[in-house]
């Protein structure tokens, strides 16, 4: 550590201003504040002592997605040996077949995304943020395990350079980079993300006779009437343990709620997910479908709301992707407004909505479209009342 | 009834005049700088909106159509089909009843006159209002729907640019690329926005 230490020192002067290295300043100072504490420190004035910077809090996050990554990694290789052997093959050869599928995916978005952080870093002189440790793993946990690599690829790049980059960097965005990045490849390769069957498959290979694949969601999307959603979900072999524990086809990292569940403890644990949003996005869940349990007239609408906790990617998106605290509402009672529409809105759109299956992504996308507009008009309610 | 709460949550949402037909950009780019002129402007094109849609609707419905003239009683009249005027007409009902909303607005709402500038005139050419009585004819609306239609699309419209001012505001002083600030900007935020937006594109109501 010491002799690393040391190093760093000798060629600090290389990469400060005026230096050979000037311009790739931000790689040396990613890789130096990343292993050791930062050199500078604030001399004079008041300020506040605190463990905590976005290096922290982002890692912090990375932290709670590890149990989502782990299952899902899991999860992937299951489905695939039981699309393509008709059986699991046992823990250790399903996760070994799913970090083969996995891992690719995760590499290639951590290496293409982190490729333009770096590239926007040294031209615009900002540092490069642990920001992206996030948004390079959020976004593969959202991508069925059969996307193609380029795919990644291509949704990483949109996600960062546009969702995030062209305003300016970490902090500043308005969309989550991960859930634009995903909209994007959703609107722009339809056959890939959208398509019913999302379990991997040896390449030219066939599913074994009798593995439909479908997604919980593509079953009780369109039922006939007067079939009980909840009956056709048991049929297809989805009852509400299943489902929440999640061994299931589906994105890589949304199916275990119970996964999910950890991440949303260890989050509001350290402060650092609000609990607000969580809490209002479940309320708002529960009473959309509560609604269209007493005046819906399809037989989807009649799906009882435990059961929208359980499937699609509710808890995943609720958990990690509303509470981003960027594009999220800012204010306390912005954040209650604001979790409330996102948990109605994925109710619309799952039940109204026959255009998408899901309506966790699009939801969020549209609040945090909304939010500055509901923070403007919190912000101008608590001056009103204070004038008063 | 359904069907009118159907009309307004359509173009509001599902079909917003502005996000999902991109009509009336030119108003909507230029003063969405600052929230309040946003919501000023907004209003003045509800009003506009409301007013002239079931104008040129009773227009068409009693000048213009073909055989819209029967009431006059004479044969002549009524065999006439005008539609090719269609477009002159509600251009000018819309010129004038712009006139009279700037005329208002000077005389009770002078700051936000002021700040509208040219803009307010130019509601005339904004294609959101021509637009929304276009799509009225081509739907087949009757008066009490294009009433809505017509209020309806102009919450739509308000709506985007009140949401693009306050994205605008909170982006202020985030430290954008320099060829990309104001309105480079703008156009971008305004294509997420229409994605955001995307979610409600599907639905059919009342179907």
């Amino acid at each position: 550590m010491k002799k690393i230490l040391e190093l760093h020192d000798k060629i600090r002067p290389l990469f400060n201003k005026g230096g050979k290295y000037e311009k790739l300043w931000p790689l040396f100072d990613a890789q130096d504040t990343f292993t050791f504490t930062p050199h500078e420190v604030t001399e004079e004035g008041a300020h506040v002592r605190d463990a905590i910077d976005l290096k922290r809090v982002m890692i912090t996050v990375v932290f709670a997605l590890i149990p989502c990554t782990l299952f899902g990694m899991w999860n992937a290789g299951h489905q695939h040996n039981i699309a393509n052997m008709g059986a699991t093959q046992g823990m250790a050869a399903d996760i070994l077949r799913g970090a083969l599928i996995v891992l690719p995916i995760i590499f290639t978005s951590y290496a293409v995304g982190g490729l333009w952080e770096v590239l926007f870093a040294c031209t615009r002189r900002h540092e490069i943020n642990e920001g992206f440790l996030v948004t390079g793993l959020l976004f593969p946990l959202v991508l069925p395990p059969t996307v193609p690599l380029w795919q990644v690829a291509v949704g990483v790049s949109f996600g960062v350079v546009i969702g995030k980059e062209v305003f300016g960097g970490t902090g500043m965005n308005v969309l989550n980079p991960a859930l634009t990045a995903r909209a994007f490849l959703y609107f722009a390769y339809p056959a890939e993300l959208s398509g019913e069957v999302w379990t991997s498959l040896v390449a030219g290979g066939e599913a074994v006779s009798g593995f439909s694949g479908a997604t919980a969601l593509a079953v009780v999307a369109n039922l006939p009437q007067d079939v009980s959603p909840v009956a056709a979900l048991c049929e297809a072999g989805f009852d509400w343990m299943t489902l929440a524990n999640g061994a299931i086809a589906g994105s890589i990292g949304e199916t275990s709620l119970w996964a999910c569940l950890f991440g949303a403890v260890v989050l509001i644990a350290t402060g650092i997910g609000s609990w607000q949003i969580m809490l209002a996005t479940l309320l708002g869940l529960f009473a959309g479908a509560t609604l269209f349990n007493m005046f819906g007239d399809s037989s989807y609408s009649q799906l009882p709301s435990y059961y929208h906790l359980a499937i699609g990617g509710y808890a995943f998106a609720a958990v990690f992707m509303a509470t981003d605290p960027v594009s999220a509402a800012a204010t306390k009672t912005g954040k209650w407004i604001y979790g409330f529409l996102v948990g109605f809105i994925i109710i619309i759109v799952r039940i109204a909505n026959p255009a998408y299956a899901e309506g966790a992504m699009l939801a969020i996308l549209f609040m945090n479209v909304c939010a500055p507009l509901i923070d403007n008009y919190v912000v101008e309610a608590h001056i009103r009342r204070r004038t008063a | 009834m359904e069907d009118l709460i159907n009309i307004c949550i359509n173009s509001i949402f599902v079909e917003n005049i502005l996000l999902a037909y991109f009509l009336g950009m030119c108003s909507y780019l230029a003063q969405s700088k600052k929230l309040e002129s946003a919501t000023g402007l907004g209003l003045a094109v509800i009003v506009v909106l409301t007013i002239s849609c079931p104008l040129n609707w009773a227009i068409k419905t009693y000048l213009l159509e073909g055989g819209a003239l029967a009431w006059t009683g004479n044969a002549t009249l009524a065999g006439m089909d005008l539609s090719f005027l269609n477009f002159i007409c509600f251009i000018a009902v819309i010129a004038s009843l712009v006139q009279i909303v700037e005329i208002v607005i000077d005389r009770f709402f002078p700051p936000l006159y002021t700040t509208l500038g040219i803009f307010l005139p130019l509601i005339t050419v904004n294609c959101a209002i021509l637009g929304a009585s276009l799509f009225m004819v081509e739907r087949d609306y009757t008066f009490t729907q294009s009433t809505v239609y017509g209020f309806s699309s102009g919450i739509g419209w308000a709506y985007a640019i009140m949401l693009l001012a306050a994205i605008r505001k909170k982006i202020r002083y985030s430290n954008v690329p320099e060829g990309l600030r104001g309105l480079g900007m703008a156009f971008l935020i305004t294509g997420l926005m229409a994605i955001g937006f995307l979610t409600f594109s599907g639905i059919k109501l009342g179907a």
